[in-house]
C-alpha cells in the first residue's frame, strides 16, 4: 500500500512536471533552417533521392561511425563473456524437434529474406533503408535459419573477415572523402554523382551503405552465433 | 481513420508493455515484448518513417525476443 501509493505520488509528480511542455506545444509550421537546408539542396549536394540516407550517410556520416563503433563495441564484450571453451562445450546437444513446418519454411524464406536485406541496403540512397536497416533484415534471416536448425554452427572466420573488412573499407573511404576531396569526411563525391534515382548514383553513397550492411549484418548474426552456441555450455 | 488505428495501435503498445512487467511467466512477457516492438514498429509507418520503422520490425520484434529466449533458456540451464 505504502509502495504503490509512492509509485502513484510518483507518477502524478510527473505528470506535473511533463503538463507545461505538453500544453505549450506546437507543431511547427515550417521546418528549421537546418532541414530546409537538406530538403532543398540534399539531391543537388548528394544525388540520392532518399533524404534521410543523405543525411545518415554523408552529412552526419561520423555519427554512423560512433554508431558502428558502439554496435562493435558490443558485439566484442558478448563474445568475450559468452564465449565457451571447447572443454566445457557438448558437441550436438539434443534440442527439441524442429517441426515440418519451421524447416521448410525456413529453407524457403531465409534466401528471400537476405535478399530482401540486400536490396534494402544496395538501393538505399533511392529508397528507405540503408545498410543499418539492410543489415538487421540479414541477421534475421540468420535467426531463423538458427531456429530452424538449432546445431547450425557459423563459420567465424569469414564473419570475421567480412566484418573487419567492410569496417576497414567503411572508414579508408571516410578518410579518402578527407585526404582527396574538398567535402570532409565520409564525403561522397569521391565518384561522379550521377543522375539521381539511378542504382549508381550518388557518388560514394551505394558503397558506403553496402559496407554498413555487411558489417552490421555480420555483426548480429555473430551475435546470434554466439548465444546460440552459448547454450552448448555444460 | 488513421487517427483512430494509431489510437489502437497506441493502446495495444501500452497494455503488451503493462501485460510484460507484470506477468508471472516469462515467456509469455518476452513474447509481449516482442509484439510491443511490433506494434510501435507498424505506428513509425503510419508516422511516415519507414526508415526506423523497419530497424524496429527486425531489431525489435524478431533478434531482442530471440536473444531474451536464448538467455532465459540459458539462465535455466545454471539455476538447473
Amino acid at each position: 500500500m505504502d509502495k504503490k501509493f509512492m509509485v502513484a505520488l510518483l507518477v502524478a509528480a510527473m505528470a506535473v512536471i511533463l503538463f507545461p511542455l505538453f500544453q505549450s506545444f506546437e507543431g511547427g509550421t515550417q521546418l528549421s533552417e537546418l532541414g530546409q537546408y537538406y530538403t532543398q539542396n540534399g539531391v543537388s549536394d548528394t544525388g540520392a533521392t532518399n533524404l534521410v540516407a543523405s543525411v545518415v550517410v554523408t552529412y552526419r556520416g561520423l555519427d554512423t561511425l560512433g554508431e558502428v563503433t558502439i554496435l562493435f563495441l558490443a558485439a566484442s564484450i558478448i563474445s568475450f563473456f559468452l564465449s565457451v571453451s571447447k572443454d566445457d562445450r557438448i558437441e550436438n546437444r539434443t534440442v527439441m524437434s524442429v517441426t515440418e513446418i519451421l524447416s521448410t519454411a525456413s529453407q524457403t524464406l531465409v534466401p528471400i529474406i537476405v535478399l530482401v536485406g540486400a536490396y534494402i541496403l544496395v538501393n538505399g540512397h533511392l529508397t528507405p533503408g540503408g545498410g543499418f536497416q539492410g543489415g538487421a533484415i540479414i541477421a534475421s534471416g540468420t535467426l531463423l535459419m538458427f531456429l530452424a536448425n538449432p546445431n547450425h554452427k557459423l563459420n567465424h572466420t569469414i564473419i570475421h573477415v567480412i566484418e573487419s573488412t567492410s569496417g576497414i573499407a567503411f572508414v579508408a573511404i571516410g578518410v579518402i572523402g578527407v585526404l582527396m576531396m574538398d567535402g570532409g569526411f565520409l564525403s561522397n563525391k569521391l565518384f561522379d554523382l550521377g543522375t539521381p534515382g539511378e542504382v549508381i548514383s550518388a557518388g560514394a553513397m551505394p558503397l558506403i551503405n553496402i559496407f554498413l550492411g555487411l558489417k552490421v549484418g555480420t555483426e548480429l548474426s555473430n551475435v546470434l552465433g554466439i548465444f546460440v552456441e552459448s547454450q552448448n555450455e555444460k | 481513420m488513421l487517427t483512430v488505428l494509431a489510437a489502437i495501435l497506441g493502446i495495444a503498445a501500452v497494455v503488451g508493455a503493462y501485460y510484460a512487467i507484470h506477468n508471472e511467466k516469462l515467456t509469455a512477457a518476452i513474447i509481449a515484448s516482442g509484439i510491443v516492438g511490433m506494434v510501435s514498429s507498424i505506428l513509425f509507418l503510419l508516422l511516415a518513417a519507414p526508415d526506423v520503422a523497419m530497424t524496429e520490425a527486425s531489431i525489435g520484434s524478431a533478434l531482442t525476443t530471440a536473444i531474451f529466449f536464448f538467455t532465459l533458456n540459458k539462465i535455466r540451464q545454471t539455476n538447473g
